[in-house]
């Protein structure tokens, strides 16, 4: 009988995604069997050698966790020091602090949309064989991307690990025709990626939706970044100070990392698409007239499709750099003075690839007691290993290369970002 | 018949993966590299995977499990030169501070179950288990200086990637001193070159991301922090970050140990 023996799916390197992993799917008798995503990127201690630093060193550690967001990880950091030494940082700070926030998911959100996921629709290995037939689209692309280092370079010194974030504020601030240099190519880049969206829409996308509970930050009037509760569509909404009361990282003994989950329910979904899901009526028209233009509804079920939010998300973020940067004034101090006291402070900002939760516990001399680091691609790991044991099922005619492509892409639909290896093991692949 | 393309390989150990994104940061050279060199091996961007021997491997990260002690060995037997790109694979990184203290304490602060972690005492560089014949500094490194190193090497020539201090790029600059003028400390005399000054000027002192530079006078520069009224903690925290384990700094830190 067809389908009758038992057979195996491995992929010992992921590739197109930042960091170690590895896939192991096992097919026994036309079903699934077994999905594990594996993790072997090498621990790398940050929550255990943060103790006894300087609470003012957190943001500048704490970026060397990953080189494609450090932006989130300095963001997440500096607002649970201010939140547990009581400081607010408002006004003009706090726009820049967005501005350099767009400018990350910009660079992050292209690398992934043109280099990392596009030739999985297009059927190539990777952007580079794309540009042969399709030189003028991975041009843009990189423009694209371009564009966002060039926000990220300018307001945080430079484009990995930026040097002018600093709890408080920032060292240095700009004048508004230092800003205004971007301009010009900010308004280029928001109608490439106009076009983006257009382009992304038309590829083809398997049918497959899955009942996620998505989780994001959620603000009264903004889009979220920086600030605002943690909502899901099933009913929570929280502080990020209760974030641990909810939510708990299962040391899973099968492989990978802790498996954040939350512990009401279960598996959750962070990232572009749940916080399109929750957070549509806050973007602004135009990112809401390209979704209507790609046929793109205000909810979306389906994770292949979230090179379209992608899209839609970097449509968001080159709009309100243009804000922000029109609105915008110079401080008078480009940071407010913190006196360090013995407390405990909660950060949980939007990384490209969705919720970033730290916590840490401070002296009143300044000294870092503990710490603790939530990054998005540990809360998304269970999320993706369901989304295989549902999506193999129906592909499982499919000679065994096109499978395994097609069970790559749907990794890739998260943009796994593996190097954020605070909470990843070391383990030893299986072979037959 | 075209000339064969040279053949680059990127690897990855314990690291954050910016020195290698800084490979896909040259948005305009990008496209032209890959004309010039045929990209064999680079799985944070391609899925395709060309078989070794490599003419040219960057290795990013430090060696921190047994799998990956092992794993260096092989590729640098499949690479004609190989260059460490990154503070992690020429110092040991961020993450050598626990070879400053016990790991086995390190892994149960961060993991409920132990037993599942397989990790080396020591974070190291790959120039203590293999030779490297090239080394770029920085934390990250300086995308236009890794366009040199490999533009040298496909033209036969040296990298030119000076090794004096920042300072030295400071003065050239003409930026106001921030030790003198603030006394805010900086490593700026200590520290290698690459980042062309980039913390003071953003107002800031420099906190040594490209590691210390040739016959570099820490413990003068100590003495200076001292008369700024630093303790001898936060001298031994300034020395003691993403080149911490480098020697030079590793032993002023030490020195301020209490």
């Amino acid at each position: 009988m067809k389908n009758k023996k038992t057979k195996t799916i491995k992929v010992d390197y992921l590739a197109r995604v930042e960091g170690e992993g590895a896939l192991y799917i096992k097919i026994k008798d036309g079903s699934v069997a077994d999905v594990k995503l594996k993790i072997f990127e090498p621990p790398r201690f940050f929550e255990a050698f943060l103790r006894d630093r300087d609470y003012k060193e957190a943001p500048d550690i704490t970026a060397r966790i990953c080189g494609i967001c450090p932006v989130a990880y300095q963001m997440s950091a500096v607002h649970a020091m201010e939140n547990a030494l009581g400081a607010h940082v408002n006004g003009p700070l706090r726009e820049l602090r967005r501005l350099l926030y767009c400018g990350e998911w910009i660079e992050s959100h292209v690398l992934h949309i043109y280099m990392l996921h596009a030739p999985d629709f297009l059927g190539y290995d990777d952007a580079i064989k794309m540009a042969k037939d399709h030189r003028e689209i991975v041009e843009r692309g990189l423009k694209l991307k371009k564009i966002g280092n060039q926000i990220v370079n300018l307001v945080g010194g430079r484009e990995i690990h930026p040097i002018n974030v600093r709890v408080g504020g920032f060292y240095k601030t700009f004048s508004k025709t230092e800003l205004e240099t971007l301009t010009e190519n900010l308004k280029w880049a928001r109608d490439a990626a106009y076009e983006t969206v257009l382009w992304t829409s038309k590829f083809s996308f398997p049918d497959f939706e899955r009942d996620y509970e998505f989780v994001s930050l959620s603000h009264p009037s903004e889009y979220p970044f920086n600030e605002g509760r943690i909502i899901s569509n099933k009913g929570l909404d929280i502080d990020a100070s209760e974030y641990e009361a909810h939510f708990e990282e299962v040391h899973v003994k099968h492989s990978t990392a802790l498996h954040s989950v939350l512990k009401e329910r279960d598996a959750y979904f962070v990232g572009p698409m749940a916080r399109y899901n929750l957070n549509f009526d806050k973007l602004p028209p135009i990112a809401q007239e390209a979704a209507a233009e790609a046929k793109l509804g205000k909810e979306c079920r389906n994770p292949f499709k979230s090179i379209i939010i992608r899209s839609i998300e970097t449509l968001f973020a080159f709009e309100e750099a243009l804000r922000i940067i029109s609105e915008y004034d110079e401080p008078k101090n480009p940071f407010q003075e913190t006196q360090p006291i013995n407390g405990e402070g909660f950060g949980c900002t939007e990384a490209p690839r969705g919720m970033l939760f730290h916590r840490y516990k401070v002296d009143k001399q300044g000294k870092i007691l503990d710490a603790r680091i939530v990054p998005p691609t540990s809360q998304n790991q269970k999320t993706i290993e369901n989304d295989l044991r549902a999506f193999v099922p129906k592909y499982i005619d499919l000679p065994d290369d096109k499978l395994t492509w097609q069970c790559e892409q749907a990794i890739r639909n998260y943009d796994p970002c593996i190097s954020c290896s605070t909470h990843f093991l070391k383990l030893n692949i299986e072979r037959n | 018949m075209a000339k064969k393309k040279p053949k680059l390989a990127v690897w990855k150990f314990a690291s954050c993966d910016g020195c290698q994104l800084s490979l896909l940061d040259c948005e305009d050279e990008l496209l032209a590299l890959a004309e010039e060199i045929e990209i064999a091996n680079f799985p944070e961007a391609s899925r395709a995977f060309i078989k070794g021997p490599y003419d040219l491997s960057l290795v990013e990260g430090s060696i921190t499990t047994p799998h990956d002690a092992e794993r260096i060995h092989k590729i640098r037997r499949s690479s004609k030169f190989l260059v460490t790109i990154g503070a992690c694979a020429t110092a040991g990184g961020i993450q050598a501070l626990r070879n400053f203290k016990d790991v086995n304490e390190f892994i149960s602060i961060v993991y409920a179950n132990p037993s599942y972690i397989d990790t080396l005492q020591k974070s190291t560089a790959i120039a203590d288990h293999v030779r490297v014949d090239f080394e770029l500094r920085g934390c990250p490194i300086n995308k236009a200086q890794l366009l040199e190193v490999i533009s040298a090497y496909l033209n036969k020539r040296k990298p030119v990637t000076p090794a004096h201090s920042v300072c030295m790029d400071c003065k050239r600059k003409g930026i106001v001193c921030v030790m003198v003028s603030k006394g805010d400390p900086c490593l700026g005399p200590v520290t290698h070159a690459g980042c062309d000054a980039l913390c003071p000027s953003y107002n800031r002192g420099c906190f040594g991301c490209y590691g210390p530079k040739e016959i570099p006078n820490t413990s003068a520069l100590s003495k200076e922090f001292k008369r700024l009224g630093k303790t001898n903690e936060e001298i031994k925290l300034a020395f003691r970050s993403f080149n911490g384990y480098a020697e030079p700094f590793r032993k002023e830190s030490e020195a301020h140990e209490e």
